[in-house]
């Protein structure tokens, strides 16, 4: 098979409820990882990157979330065709996920060393005895003292907690891990140190990342392909060569914009107008249009195919322009 | 120009099971009509109290807060709340900041009817106006806060804060929650509104890059003392105390090429109860030497207007 870890074939999901109908949240997504690489997800709030995290692990809220379409390969194999046991025995052991918010990832009346000790022993046959010991060990590796694994959560600050929520989805080795926002609860000077942390970890167990969130600091940071994500849709994929440095997609472009900049001495920020479009109520054509300055007619009634404008870098836009690098 | 706030001394301390939560400890500061302080520091640093001591909405422990060179805690009552009709504050939440049982009309108004002596139609029509202001679409006028998303609850409590044209307005956070493109929207329409009708803010922040691009100063927070203060452009320019160096350093930078020179602190923040004696930042920072351990240094005038607080700011900088 190919070296992808992960290869995401069209998938489609779509949240039911009662009250406000079919929810569009995402929309034949394509992603592929290769193994020891990471991929950022970057998009905003509503955009769709979680519910892909959850679709590849099969966690979507039931009875609300449905795949209505697309395949998961994770080195090859169809995680949707697996059975619920089969995915239990991945979850955590292959593939781990990591919480946006460490404060209520953790359960309160546990101490933390039993609570990685559980994942270790729900995928390990060792005894408790060496499964605490084993807890203790990734609990250092993470920079926590092995005597706290005896403490409770609320004995640990936000940044801590984080590590913990970490080590917990590092117990077992996983060959992918899905991080969800895994700093942004957390203050600049302790987001640079789990970062640090992450990459480190990641180089010494050669553990593919997928990297969710909305930081693009962040991103170019940690990331080797970014993937920009606008109301279900893939907009722009590429290296975080071709996304930082020519960026295409006038929202990639809108979103650069509109950041303050430490290095700028502008006075107003350019800003994208409008808001994300209602997933219950998705435009026909391009999902941007409406916020879009270089909207046709066209635009607005053909769905958008992505391109592909340089070899590997994709765009879902009809009217390319490609920006000036940046200086 | 004239001052409109000055703080001097300021002190809050909490009292909580362990001792003395050291929450706001001799801050000291002004500023001038119409201009901007950025407040930086994490969570805990004690910038939020800062903000709500300032307004009075919480007591002072010690020193003295003088607005237009009176002292808020010591007017009456009624003085007290004519004070209050100027000085105003923004939410940093816009989801549980809002009544959620109150129309958008309502939480506007709000403030006129406590004051009272409006008509119906002069507060509609006042209502309306700030909506307009605010960048809020009429049609909204009788929605209620979960209809609407947090770019426009923010731009709720906006209105509502400038409903009775305050002259200072402290924003605790005010873009935290939202997202790039809407806090992009949220921050120029606070900008314009400043230009408009000549406010002053305090901006408190944890966002350097948000903090730089909106203040005229910027004071940098260190469990609850102030380490540094310098106008926006001097401050990243010349970076002195070692915490504000780690600070901005930390901040990642959307661009692929940048080179990180990252200075990476020891641990995280110490405990504001009860704290040793010495300088607060002592414990993580990696040029202490014994003596900062024992004494805390003062704020001192290093370039004109810009003040440090560390005892090997000279040596650490050559000056």
């Amino acid at each position: 098979m190919s070296e992808n870890i992960l290869d995401i074939k069209n998938l489609s999901i779509t949240y039911v409820t009662k009250d406000l109908g079919t929810c569009y949240a995402v929309n034949d997504v394509s992603l592929s990882l290769q193994k020891g690489h990471t991929l950022g997800l970057v998009g905003e709030t509503g955009a769709g990157k979680t519910t892909i995290a959850k679709g590849i692990l099969r966690l979507l809220p039931k009875p609300q979330g449905h795949v209505t379409s697309g395949t998961v390969l994770f080195n090859g194999e169809d995680l949707y065709q697996k059975s619920e046991a089969a995915m239990r025995g991945i979850r955590g052991k292959k593939i781990s996920l990591i919480f946006q918010d460490p404060m209520t990832a953790l359960n309160p009346i546990d101490t933390v060393g039993e609570q990685i000790a559980e994942v270790i022993r729900l995928h390990a046959k060792i005894n408790k005895k060496e499964a605490a010991l084993r807890a203790v060990e990734i609990l250092e590796m993470v920079g926590i003292p092995g005597d706290r694994s005896t403490e409770y959560p609320h004995q640990f600050s936000g940044g801590m907690k984080q590590r913990v929520v970490i080590a917990m989805s590092l117990a077992c080795s996983p060959e992918l891990l899905i991080a969800d926002e895994p700093t942004t609860a957390l203050d600049v000077t302790i987001q640079a140190q789990v970062l640090d942390m992450m990459n480190d970890l990641k180089e010494r167990l050669g553990t593919s990342m997928i990297l969710i969130t909305h930081d693009l600091g962040v991103v170019a940071e940690m990331c080797d392909e970014v993937a920009v994500i606008y109301a279900g849709e893939v907009v722009e994929i590429g290296t975080a060569r071709d996304i930082f440095k020519h960026m295409s997609h006038p929202y990639t472009i809108g979103l650069f914009e509109s950041l303050p900049d430490l290095k700028s001495e502008s006075k107003r920020l350019k800003l994208i107008p409008g808001l994300m479009p209602d997933p219950t109520d998705l435009p026909k054509g391009c999902k941007f249009a409406p916020r879009c300055s270089h909207c046709t007619a066209e635009c607005e009634t053909m769905a958008i195919p992505l391109t592909e404008i340089t070899p590997g870098h994709f765009c879902r836009c009809l009217n390319l322009q490609q920006k000036e690098e940046r200086v | 120009m004239s001052t409109i706030l000055e703080v001097k001394d300021l002190k809050k301390y909490f009292k909580v099971n362990a001792g003395l939560l050291h929450a706001v400890d001799g801050v000291s500061f002004k500023i001038e009509e119409g201009q901007t302080l950025g407040v930086v520091g994490e969570s805990g640093c004690g910038k939020s109290t800062l903000g709500r001591v300032v307004l009075h909405l919480l007591d002072n422990t010690g020193g003295q807060i003088l607005y237009h060179g009176e002292d808020v805690t010591t007017v009456s009552r009624e003085k007290l709340s004519a004070l209050r009709r100027e000085m105003q504050i923004i939410f940093q939440d816009p989801f549980s900041s809002l009544n959620p049982r109150m129309t958008v009309y309502q939480t506007i108004a709000e403030p006129m009817q406590i004051i009272g002596g409006y008509t119906r139609a002069q507060i509609e029509e006042r209502v309306s106006e700030m909506m307009d202001i605010v960048g809020l679409a009429a049609r909204f006028v009788n929605s209620y806060p979960h209809e609407l998303d947090g770019g426009r609850r923010q731009r709720i409590g906006i209105a509502r804060a400038l409903v009775l044209n305050p002259k200072f307005v402290v924003c605790d956070e005010p873009v935290s929650a939202l997202d790039v493109s809407i806090q992009a929207q949220v921050l120029n329409l606070m900008l314009d509104i400043q230009e408009r009708m000549g406010l002053t803010y305090i901006f408190i922040t944890h966002d350097l890059s948000v903090v730089k691009y909106i203040s005229n100063d910027i004071m940098v927070m260190y469990l609850g003392q102030m380490v540094e203060k310098a106008p926006a452009d001097e401050l990243f320019k010349h970076r002195y105390h070692p915490y504000t160096r780690a600070l901005i350093s930390a901040v990642p930078i959307p661009d692929i090429d940048h080179k990180r020179e990252r200075i990476q602190l020891k641990g995280e923040l110490t405990s504001p109860i009860n704290p040793k004696p010495g300088c607060r930042f002592a414990a993580r920072c990696i040029y202490a030497k014994p003596e900062c351990f024992e004494v805390n240094p003062e704020i001192e005038e290093i370039t004109p207007g810009h003040f440090v607080r560390c005892h090997c700011v000279r040596e650490l900088n050559n000056l």
